[in-house]
């Protein structure tokens, strides 16, 4: 091994650099938390405390729960996220399959269309967007919300998963071929299989914006029924008054459903999949 | 049965051509070797005759049948690929069995197959394993049993042992060489490396940039190489090549001499030289020589010989075994 590499100081300066790093990210995660389980006063007395049995309380999660219907926000949510995710997989496999296995005219030209879209904010459209909605009726639906994310999370997706077919052996696809599978059966039982890393990297990345996304559920679903959690919670921000205790267990609450969803998929990033198939 | 037959396939990317009108006609049980250097074009001929590749013109026709238009798995072959190209996520059963599943073949039969190439194979062990769990000798094994399961018309080997160490190369290339008596199979072969193709082809097909040298046996092409590019690519040491001019033939412009086809002498010869460098290899003794006349020589010399850099010797080629050469790189009228 190198003199660099073991030297201490430099191994330190790393070190503290990336918990210095871990640090700054998770302060407002953990500020949520703990405030969010401290009375009104304390959160506003001292607001980097941690909840003493003196300043505990739960009035926030209490208010959550009994205002409004918060179960179904997060139903709202989960529905709107899952359905998402599981849409823009599967489109944006198969594009980028077709994208990456097949020789055609204009392929390459069709693959930076595709990839315009991760540089092009979706919400420039907004307007337009809710006209279409409004005009096939489905305003205040989740549909509408599913359409828009899945249009929103395949341009990345397209783009990731097409380099990662591309380094998918092609041999491994021909003997597939001469073994008499179908296109479809190439696809889904050789080729998604060996990109499975590849699928729970793009998974994560369309989950987060979509569950956090406050923009279009507040335009195109603001009804009670179609209401997610994010759109849920703002009902405890006024413009004069904030119910603060409220807002904080909300957002405590919204943080689990995604890191359940982000553990499921980061398991999946496990490599070593492929080992065995080719060399 | 199986029998192949290609007529003038083209195949072209773009404006690149890489394969310029191929005719070949292989017999039922035949052992075919494509060689050439890598770009000629010998793979994409192998996927044509698959139906991996379409070609751009031209017909392929197995057993009589013209099959420019059937599906792979149609056409009643079976490939072993470099790379193996195994199903990570299947046992080796299932990778053997996966094929005659998909064409719907009943359970016992499959079952019966399996067991049959294993057992050629000494597979057995190893049934309910998975790729991954195989060495690459295994893996390789594996993939040959997958073809020989299939019970096709024609094997299609691409580079079967580029991946394999020099050893298990040798034991590997044995195991085709049985499985070709024992199978009374049509195999095609496709290699760049010339040993392989000597010692497993009853035939072999030169290709260079996406045509056809010659075809013949390996002897054929060993002792009556049609061209000067066969001449330089079957052989080992290459073959030397003399300036027609340097001894005096107007006819040839160019003159081949095989290494092993030239005398070595301290006392006295044709062409007198100076060694600049000596291989001993313990069956052979290769040495390169500084000539006077006609430039470098490589020599191959059965046995053990003691010569040393620097040391004068005079070579002599062997009476009647020069391969002459016009301006085209065409033969004359070849040695013996």
């Amino acid at each position: 091994m190198s003199k660099a590499r073991t030297s201490i100081v430099r191994t330190g300066a790393v070190h503290a650099a990336l918990i210095a790093y871990t640090l700054v990210a998770l302060f407002p995660v953990f500020l949520t938390i703990a405030n969010s389980f401290k009375s009104r006063n304390a959160i506003f007395r001292e607001p980097l405390a941690i909840p003493t049995p003196e300043t505990f309380s739960l009035i926030g999660y209490e208010t959550v729960l009994k205002q409004g219907d918060f179960l179904g926000y997060f139903q709202n949510s989960l529905v709107v996220t899952v359905v998402s995710i599981a849409l823009v997989l599967l489109f944006g496999a198969m594009a980028a399959f077709a994208l990456s296995e097949y020789r055609f005219r204009g392929n390459t030209l069709m693959g930076l269309y595709l990839a315009l879209g991760i540089m092009i904010p979706i919400r420039l459209g907004t307007v337009a967007i809710l006209q279409g909605m409004v005009a096939a009726n489905l305003v205040n639906t989740l549909t509408a919300l599913i359409l828009v994310y899945t249009a929103q999370g395949l341009p990345l997706a397209v783009f990731i998963l097409s380099e990662f077919m591309r380094t998918v052996s092609d041999d491994l696809k021909n003997a597939g071929r001469i073994d008499g599978l179908s296109e479809y059966a190439i696809f889904f039982r050789l080729v998604l299989p060996l990109v499975r890393p590849a699928m729970a990297t793009v998974a994560v990345f369309t989950m987060i914006p979509i569950w956090n996304d406050l923009w279009f559920p507040l335009i195109l679903a603001p009804a009670e029924t179609t209401k997610t959690v994010t759109l849920g919670s703002q009902i405890f921000i006024g413009q004069f008054v904030t119910n603060w205790n409220a807002v904080l267990s909300a957002l405590s609450l919204a943080i689990f459903p995604v890191l359940v969803l982000y553990v499921i998929f980061s398991r999946q990033l496990i490599r070593g999949i492929t080992a065995g198939a080719v060399k | 049965m199986g029998s192949l037959e290609l007529k003038s396939i083209r195949k072209a990317y773009g404006g690149h051509e890489v394969l310029k009108g191929i005719d070949l006609e292989v017999k039922d049980g035949e052992f075919v070797i494509f060689v050439g250097p890598s770009g000629c074009g010998k793979s994409t001929l192998l996927r044509t005759i698959a139906g991996l590749e379409d070609a751009t013109s031209g017909s392929v026709q197995i057993d009589g049948e013209e099959v420019g238009h059937v599906a792979p798995a149609k056409r009643g072959i079976a490939m072993v690929f470099q790379s193996y190209a195994l199903y990570p996520h299947l046992t080796v059963k299932d990778n053997m069995g996966l094929g005659l599943k998909q064409a719907g073949a009943p359970k016992a039969e499959i079952e019966e197959r399996i067991a049959k190439a294993a057992g050629m194979l000494s597979l057995e062990p190893y049934l309910a394993r998975r790729p991954a769990e195989l060495s690459g000798g295994q893996r390789q094994r594996v993939a040959i049993g997958r073809a020989i399961v299939r019970e096709p018309k024609l094997f299609l080997f691409d580079e079967p042992l580029s991946n394999l160490d020099a050893a298990l190369r040798v034991n590997t290339r044995l195991e085709i060489a049985r499985l070709h008596r024992s199978l009374k199979a049509t195999m095609i072969y496709v290699t760049h490396d010339q040993v392989e193709a000597m010692t497993l082809a009853d035939k072999i097909v030169v290709l260079n940039a996406g045509q056809i040298e010659q075809v013949g046996s390996p002897m054929e092409l060993y002792n009556r190489p049609a061209n000067l590019f066969v001449a330089g690519f079957i052989g080992s040491p290459q073959m030397n090549f003399i300036d027609g001019a340097k001894l005096g033939d107007g006819a040839a412009k160019t003159i081949g001499i095989r290494p092993e086809h030239i005398g070595l002498s301290r006392d006295g010869g044709e062409w007198k030289g100076k060694v600049i460098h000596v291989e001993h290899l313990g069956a052979d003794t290769i040495v390169y020589l500084e000539t006077e006349t006609v430039g470098t020589l490589t020599v191959r010399l059965f046995g053990e010989h003691r010569y040393a850099a620097d040391d004068v010797a005079y070579a002599t080629p062997v009476i009647g075994s020069m391969h002459r050469f016009d301006t085209d790189g065409r033969v004359v009228n070849s040695g013996p």
